[in-house]
């Protein structure tokens, strides 16, 4: 196995406050790799400096054992796909045009699309299942829709690595699951290397291969979510009382809330 | 090699328009208060020689600059308008957001005031107060906020609004007939124009088209915000830069021709939008040619309504365009 992405002693912050500091860690080829942390954690942060969206203060990045920066632009295109949240677009544009956008760090000067591309572009839409909606436009679909649509055309750009900020952020249980199969079917696939921010840790743990936990801008732990995932980890980061148990699915941790209420009280 | 995939749409959208085009561009040649016919003029335009010389020559010599100057300004205006709003991502932007209408206004007055020849003495004044203008917001945006397109358009509305109360000021102390000129400048006028002016115009003008057209693939693109460009390898800072101030300087050169003919820049790109679809790539020729046609069939109304002297084009291009727009705004509704 090749390391996909190394990241050395990476600090960055915002004017005076600083968001990441001091992370190491590196991700192999075809992992499905997920960053969980309560707001605020720097986990978009670190995704966007990964995408080579945000240039860290300090620290090297290297993707496929090449410095970040040497890639020239289109390369770095060809090479990592970033999935933003909520991804929109305000102007009429049909599902198919979306997706064929994502051809564009393999074209030339013109951007003039061949039929070869069109060609990737419906087999990326097939594989997200959103034939039925190739033709309408964007604006029209569902949040669910919409997600499926960018991946779509994430895939279209042929990476070998896909960034997803939160993808299954207010999308409903069925969308949910779909959208993090569909990043499974990828990953054993095609062998892509998916790199995901993620709020909700239940269904992290049913698909991280290896999870990363961030605190204030600093790694917690980082392993498989057997090892993350431990309630006096999770109650000392997030600040609330946890249950952790197994899942009655699969061999996988999930992490419970405990109201208040059932609490229990100290005695007087 | 199997042929790119717009091309198809590219090309029969640009011959239908080039044909509208050319047909506008016949009828501005032939209407006019010397009252010729369309037959005389296609005469003249397929060089039969049993025409009337005094005809030729006021075809040739005085309706066609003219004419050309209508089509290059609607063309800039209009693409001007459709680059605008993909960079700013904001549909009510138009090509003189930048404060360009503002500086060109300033300049423009000041020379009539001072009594300079039309050309070139009004036109480089004009062309100086909106460049000055440009660079103004050029500085106060500077460096990384260039990409944030709020700040961009705030402080285009505010050199705008400054440049109106000067204006309202320059206006407010003219009595005299000078008052005249100012208003049809400030309207839009097409009438002071000759073919060395035209020529010059156009020769600045192609190459800032070409660029345009060449950008058009990357302006499809930033439409969905400028880090999703990017992650699909596009160079976001040199881009927007470079077709904000290409576009700037294109439209100011054509101001200080025309005067600030409103309304174009903001409703031919909706217009062709709403009929064509969204990609820039047959966005841009369609406004470059569908804006001209606009441009130069206002012109003959402008010219032949009234029955003594005529309107100015200004008046009539919101007159007609906007219930246009509107009608079509509200058939398309799917």
């Amino acid at each position: 196995m090749t390391t996909a992405i190394d990241i050395n002693k990476i600090d960055h912050s915002y004017g005076d406050f600083p968001v990441l500091q001091d992370i190491s860690f590196s991700i192999e080829t075809g992992d499905f790799f997920i960053v969980i942390g309560p707001n605020g954690s720097g986990k978009t942060t670190l995704m966007k400096i990964i995408a080579n969206l945000i240039k860290p203060l300090q620290g090297r990045l290297t993707l496929f054992d090449r410095p970040l920066e040497s890639y020239p632009r289109k390369a770095l295109a060809r090479t990592v796909a970033f999935v933003p949240q909520m991804a929109a677009l305000d102007f009429p544009f049909t599902v198919t045009e979306i997706v064929l956008m994502g051809r564009s760090p393999h074209l030339g000067l013109l951007g003039w699309e061949q039929a070869d591309d069109l060609e990737i572009a419906k087999r990326a839409i097939a594989f997200t299942e959103t034939e039925h909606l190739a033709h309408r436009k964007l604006n029209q679909l569902s949040g669910g829709e919409r997600q499926r649509v960018f991946i779509a055309r994430a895939i279209c750009q042929e990476p070998q690595i896909i960034l997803l900020d939160e993808p299954t952020a207010s999308l409903d249980l069925a969308h949910q699951i779909k959208i993090m199969d569909l990043m499974e079917k990828l990953r054993a696939e095609k062998n892509i290397t998916i790199v995901m921010v993620s709020h909700d840790i239940n269904l992290a743990a049913m698909y991280a291969q290896r999870l990363l936990l961030l605190s204030r801008g600093r790694i917690v732990t980082l392993g498989s979510p057997q090892e993350v995932l431990s309630y006096k980890i999770l109650e000392d980061v997030y600040g609330c009382t946890l249950l952790v148990d197994e899942s009655p699915i699969g061999r996988f941790p999930r992490v419970n809330l405990v109201p208040k209420k059932f609490l229990p009280t100290p005695d007087p | 090699m199997k042929p790119p995939l717009v091309l198809k749409r590219l090309m029969i959208v640009s011959f239908v328009l080039l044909l509208l085009l050319l047909a506008a561009m016949l009828l501005g040649l032939s209407a006019g208060s010397t009252g010729s016919s369309l037959t005389a003029t296609i005469q003249a335009v397929w060089g039969k020689n049993e025409i009337d010389p005094t005809l030729a020559a006021i075809i040739w010599r005085i309706r066609l600059p003219r004419v050309l100057l209508a089509a290059l300004v609607g063309a800039t205006l209009s693409v001007g308008g459709l680059v605008f709003q993909a960079l700013l991502r904001n549909p009510l932007a138009e090509p003189y957001i930048l404060g360009i209408s503002g500086g060109s206004a300033i300049g423009a007055i000041i020379g009539i005031l001072l009594g300079v020849s039309p050309f070139p003495g009004v036109s480089l004044l004009a062309f100086i107060g909106s460049m000055a203008t440009l660079l103004l917001i050029l500085m106060m945006v500077s460096g990384q906020t260039i990409l944030k397109r709020e700040s961009l358009l705030l402080s285009g509305v505010m050199v705008n609004a400054f440049c109106a109360a000067v204006i309202m000021f320059l206006v407010s102390l003219t009595q005299d007939s000078r008052l005249h000129n100012i208003i049809f400048w400030l309207m839009g006028d097409f009438s002071m124009v000759d073919a060395r002016q035209v020529a010059i115009l156009g020769a600045t003008l192609l190459p800032g088209m070409i660029l345009i057209f060449w950008f058009a693939h990357p302006m499809n693109l930033l439409l969905a915000g400028k880090e999703q460009a990017q992650s699909m390898g596009v160079h976001v800072k040199a881009v927007t830069v470079t077709l904000l101030i290409t576009t700037s300087f294109m439209v100011s050169a054509t101001v200080s021709h025309s005067g600030l003919l409103g309304f174009v820049g903001l409703v031919m790109p909706h217009l062709l939008r709403l009929l064509l679809g969204p990609d820039h790539r047959v966005l841009v020729p369609a406004c470059i040619l569908g804006g001209s046609t606009y441009m130069v069939l206002c012109d003959v109304l402008a010219r032949i309504l009234p029955e003594q002297g005529e309107m100015p084009v200004g008046v009539i291009t919101a007159m007609i365009g906007a219930p246009l727009f509107i009608f079509l705004m509200k058939t398309s509704k799917r």
